[in-house]
Formats: structure tokens, sequence, C-alpha cells
């Protein structure tokens, strides 16, 4: 479970982000929407202690993320960023090897490397794990990050817009394998998606934000209506019954 | 063990894959067989600087009295370099920043402050009672507290920002150096005469009395930095990924920063100011060792800091007859080797 009391942050006199109080429960798929610059990544970041809060609380498992050692935390929630510095002279499956230092403090047992192989072939990495990142494509390199996090092995993981520069085929595979994780293995994910459909038809509960702060939380049935939609993403939207469910239209 | 990725289908095996710092056994091949040549280069230079143009036959008494003189100048070289690569590369992963040296960062401009103000504010008189370790300790000492300050300054509070504290250190140093330029107008001729020996220390003449604080000191600094290895192949993936993985990213790069301001005080207080080479030889370990992995650079880079440094003597010395203008050497080779390499390989 994650829980945030009141969480604020001033970026300066005119932006800022919060108060949000919020609960996501533990196990399962909560997407993040909103338009560009609602807050999103701030408080995803907040979460994974990445950014710190100006005022307010936020607990990750009963954690609060700004006392507990960052040690600690590094095995309870990792977070993948909409953006990635990339360094040279890394391949992919070195960089998915970094996603175990929490646990190995860089000496890799065979347990780890197989967490790694796994990780690498289940984003569909493995005819890539040689290669070096900067001779990927946008998109493999996003999956090679995203490996890098599901690496780091931990029960609540933050993902921000990891289905940036993904195709159609990779978009589903990683959304489904992510489903399942949260289903069998009971793991807590929150992703910030920009696609409302995919949210709509794998999220167990959408958390929709605007100009900074939470304005509605639940499950998709109850999100995916024309009211809602059309209020959050200031655009019109048509939600109409699709063959797996509703599919929101804003063409 | 359940584990995020250990759905039963995506089990398999796997035994054959592994994560090192060389990907393929080709590129280990190709690293350990550069390391080899790189070694051979330095003792080839080396040895060539002890022996050669030596007048006494080798293995004669007067043979060995020349080579031990000459030993003193090699010992030298072999601390600067391994003072300018730890220090360059350590230097370049906590800022994420392949194009700065610590020496751009008011380094040496802090030198020129520090050896001009004594000049300018004790005399000649002063100056020259003023020598020897204590000289050194204290040269070593104003250095490192003044840059300690202004990261330990820059990195905390609210502009705790990398990017910040290398534009501010670029202004401070261009600002030193013109305080620097502006005492020196105001000196007599023969007061610069003393500043300018000062200021143009040469790996021949260091002064041997300062080896043994020196040597500790990179020993310590160097040891430190090399050993944080893994956790600095870490930083180099940046500040948010750094943390994601529980480092405490604002104390490793404090930590970094501090020793790489000993290890540049050391050199330059050793034997002044050298702009170019702690940024020619981080590339050249780069590209020469071809790995993310520290462990594997370091090396690299220390030998390749020893080789320019011993040929560029050698060829001066052995072919032009002019050692006095070995920064022009290595400048002029080093650069154009530089170039070679990046515009063969389009990267840095
Ligand atoms: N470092 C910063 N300094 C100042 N303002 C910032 C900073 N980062 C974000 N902001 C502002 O805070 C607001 C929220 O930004 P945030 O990145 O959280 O939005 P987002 O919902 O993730 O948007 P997007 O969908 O475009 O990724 C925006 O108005 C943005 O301009
Ligand atoms: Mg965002």
């Amino acid at each position: 479970m994650i829980t945030l009391n009141d969480v604020q942050k001033k970026y300066s006199s005119e932006v800022s982000i919060g108060p949000v109080t919020l609960q996501i429960p533990s196990g399962g798929i909560t997407a993040l929407v909103g338009p560009n610059g609602a807050g999103k990544s701030t408080m995803l970041t907040m979460v994974g202690r990445l950014l710190g809060i100006d005022s307010g609380s936020i607990e990750v498992a009963g954690y609060d993320v700004s006392k507990t050692n960052s040690k600690d935390l590094a095995k309870i929630v990792s977070i993948l960023r909409q953006e990635n510095h990339f360094v040279t002279r890394l391949t992919v499956r070195q960089l998915v090897g970094f996603g175990r230092y929490p646990h190995s403090k860089g000496r890799l047992t065979t347990a780890d490397e197989e967490i790694i192989s796994r990780s690498i072939d289940f984003l569909d990495l493995s005819e890539l794990e040689g290669r070096y990142l900067d001779e990927l494509s946008g998109g493999q390199r996003q999956r090679a990050y995203v490996a890098m996090v599901l690496a780091q092995d931990t029960d609540t993981v933050l993902l921000d817009e990891p289905l940036n520069n993904l195709d159609m085929k990779h978009s589903v595979i990683m959304m489904r394998h992510l489903k399942r994780a949260a289903a069998e293995l009971n793991r807590t994910i929150v992703i910030v998606l920009h696609d409302i459909n995919f949210a709509g038809h794998y999220a167990d509960y959408i958390c929709a934000m605007k100009q900074g702060k939470v304005v509605e939380f639940g499950t998709p049935e109850r999100i995916m209506c024309d009211e809602i939609l059309t209020d959050v993403f200031e655009t019109p939207v048509r939600v109409i019954a699709g063959p797996e469910g509703p599919l929101a239209v804003y063409y | 063990m359940a584990n995020l990725i250990s759905l039963p289908e995506l089990a398999g095996h796997h035994s054959s894959r592994a994560s090192g710092a060389m990907p393929t056994p080709k590129v280990r091949k190709r690293y350990w067989i550069t390391l080899g040549i790189m070694i051979m280069l330095a003792l080839l230079f080396g040895f060539g600087l002890l022996a050669w143009d030596n007048p006494m036959p080798v293995g004669t008494e007067g043979f060995w009295i020349i080579a031990k003189m000459r030993a003193g100048s090699i010992l030298t070289m072999a601390v600067v370099a391994a003072c300018q690569a730890i220090a360059t590369v350590s230097f370049q992963t906590v800022t994420n920043n392949r194009l700065l040296t610590p020496s751009i960062m008011g380094f040496e401009a802090l030198y020129r402050v520090v050896q001009t103000g004594a000049v300018f504010f004790l005399g000649i008189a002063g100056i020259t009672f003023f020598t020897g370790i204590g000289q050194f300790a204290l040269q070593v000492g104003i250095m490192v507290a003044l840059s300690v300050a202004l990261y330990g300054w820059l990195l905390s509070g609210k502009l705790g920002n990398i990017q910040i504290m290398l534009l501010v250190g670029i202004i401070i140093g261009t600002g030193l150096g013109s305080v620097a330029t502006f005492m020196q107008r105001m000196l007599t001729p023969s007061e610069f005469d003393v500043l300018t020996a000062r200021l143009f220390g040469s790996m021949t003449n260091a002064d041997m009395s300062y080896m043994p604080l020196a040597i500790p000191l990179m020993l310590v600094a160097g040891g430190y930095l090399v050993a944080s290895s893994k956790k600095l192949n870490i930083l180099a993936l940046g500040k948010e990924t750094t943390i994601n993985l529980g480092i405490n990213h604002r104390r490793e790069v404090m930590l970094t920063l501090f020793f790489v301001s000993i290890l540049m005080a050391v050199s330059t207080a050793l034997v002044g100011p050298l702009t170019f080479l702690g940024f020619l030889v981080a590339t050249l370990a780069y590209q020469l060792a071809d790995t993310y992995d520290h462990r594997f650079i370091y090396p690299m880079a220390f030998l390749a800091g020893f080789v320019v440094l011993a040929g560029s003597y050698f060829i001066m010395k052995n072919v032009f007859y002019a050692q006095g203008v070995v920064g022009i050497i290595i400048e002029a080779v080093g650069g154009i080797t530089f170039l070679i390499f990046i515009l063969r390989k389009g990267r840095l």
C-alpha cells in the first residue's frame, strides 16, 4: 500500500503540486492519467524518493520514504523515470544487471544472473542483450530500462510512461505481463499512461490528476465515462462499448 | 523464490549467459592485449629515459649514478599520471560529463593565485625562505580546503545541482585566473622571474623532498576512488538511477570530489598546471578500455598518462633536445591522437 498524506511540492510561486491525500491499495495496477503538466511525474518521483517533499508524508509498504534508509528502500520500491541518462559502452545485459545492485552490491550470483536473464527475455531483448545502449532504437532502449527496474525485483514498482516509444506488440506484452505480476505475485504497480484505453483495460484502479491535484480515483468502470474523461482531459471524449470493454474515442 | 519475473513459462536455462564487465571474449581479449601493449610502452619509455644518452656504459657504477638521478623524474611522472588519471576519470563520472576536467574547475587558477599571492605579499625574500615540504603541504591544504568549501556550498541546499556547480566552478576559475594575472602585473621583473620558475614546474626538477607526503596522499585518495569502482559505475548512470538503487548520491559525489581535489592538489603542487593531460588521458582510456567498468578504466588511464608523459619527455629530450617544452608536445601529440580516435570511432 502507498499512502500519501497532504503531500505538497512547490516548484515556484506559480507552480505547485498538491496537496494530495491518497491511498493506493497493494496488489494491482494503478494507472496515473492526466494531461501534460498535471503533476504525474512529480507525484511518482516523490513516492520513489527521487524528489524531496515540501510538506506532508509518503509511506510505501509502511515505510516513510523520507525517513527510511535509501539502501533498504531500494529493496522495497523501484522507479523508472520518464527520461533516462545513458552511458556509452554499456550493454543491455550490463544495464539490467545494475538492477540487482541493492541485493548483490555488485557481486552477481548465479541466482542474480538468472533473474537478469528472465527480465531480459520477458522484454524480448534476448537477441539484443550484448548490444551497447547507444546502438539501440528508442523503444528498445526503453525496454532495457524497464528490464532493469524489473530485475530490481521489488514489491512496489513505479513506472513513468514505460510505453513511451513502444510499438503495439511490445506495449501489449508489457501490460499483460505487469497485469499477471500484479495478480499472481501481489505486486503493487503504479504506472503513468497516456493512452486511456490501455488504462481502462489493464488497470485495477485509475487515478486522474489535473493541475497538481488528484481529481478522480476509482475503478476503470467508474472512471471510463464521458463526463469524467472530458473533464479530466479538457477535450471532448466519448466512451463506447467495445468488444473488450469500454473504449474512449477522442479523435 | 517468487519474484516479479519468475512466472513459470519464462523460466529456462540461462546458465551460459553472464553479465561481466566485458560483453564478449573478443572484447576481453582486446582489453588485455591493449593493456599489455601499454605496459610495454611504459617500460620502454621508462627505461629509455633512464638509459638513453647515458654517457656511461650500461651496468657501470657511473651509469647507475646518472640513472638514479633520472629515476626521480620517472617517479614524479608516475605520481602525476596516477593523480591526473584517477582524478579526471572520477570527476567526469560523478558529474556525468566527459568534456570537463577538474583542472578547468579552478584548480590551476587557484594554484596560480596562491603562488602569485605568496610572491606578491611576501616578496622574494619571503618566498625563497618558504620552501620544502612545508610549502607543499600548505599548498595542498589550501587547495583542498577551498575546493571542498566550493563543492560543499554548491552541492548543498536548494541548488544541489551539479550543472550549476560546474558553471560556477568555471566562472570562479576564470575569475581567479584574472586575479593572478592582475597581481603579476604589479610585480617587479625579478619577482616575476622567481614566480615564473614556480608556475612552470617541470617533471625533471620536481622537488624530491615532496615525495614522502605526495605519495601517501596519492595512494590514499587514489586507493579510495579505485576501491569505489562499483559505486562509480552506478553514479555514471545519473542521479536518479543511483538513488533508485539505494546509493546516497550526495554523499558519494561529495566524497569523490574531496578525493579528486586531493589528487589534483598533489599533482599541481608537484609539477604545476597540466591543463590538457587529464582530459586527454581519460578520453584515451575510455577508447582503449572500451568498457563502462571503472575497475578496468583506471589502470588503462594511469598507463596512458604515464606513456604520454614519459613518451613526450623522451621524444623532446632525445629527438628535439628541448625538454622544457613538453607541455607543447603533450598537447600536440595528445590532441592529434585524440582527434584520430574520435574521428575514427565517432563517439566519446
Ligand atoms: N524541475 C521543475 N521545476 C519547475 N517546475 C517544474 C519542474 N518539474 C515540473 N515542473 C512543473 O510542474 C508541473 C507538473 O509537472 P510533471 O512533470 O509532474 O507533469 P506530468 O503530469 O508528468 O506531465 P507529462 O504528461 O507532460 O509528463 C508542470 O507544470 C511543470 O511545468
Ligand atoms: Mg511526466
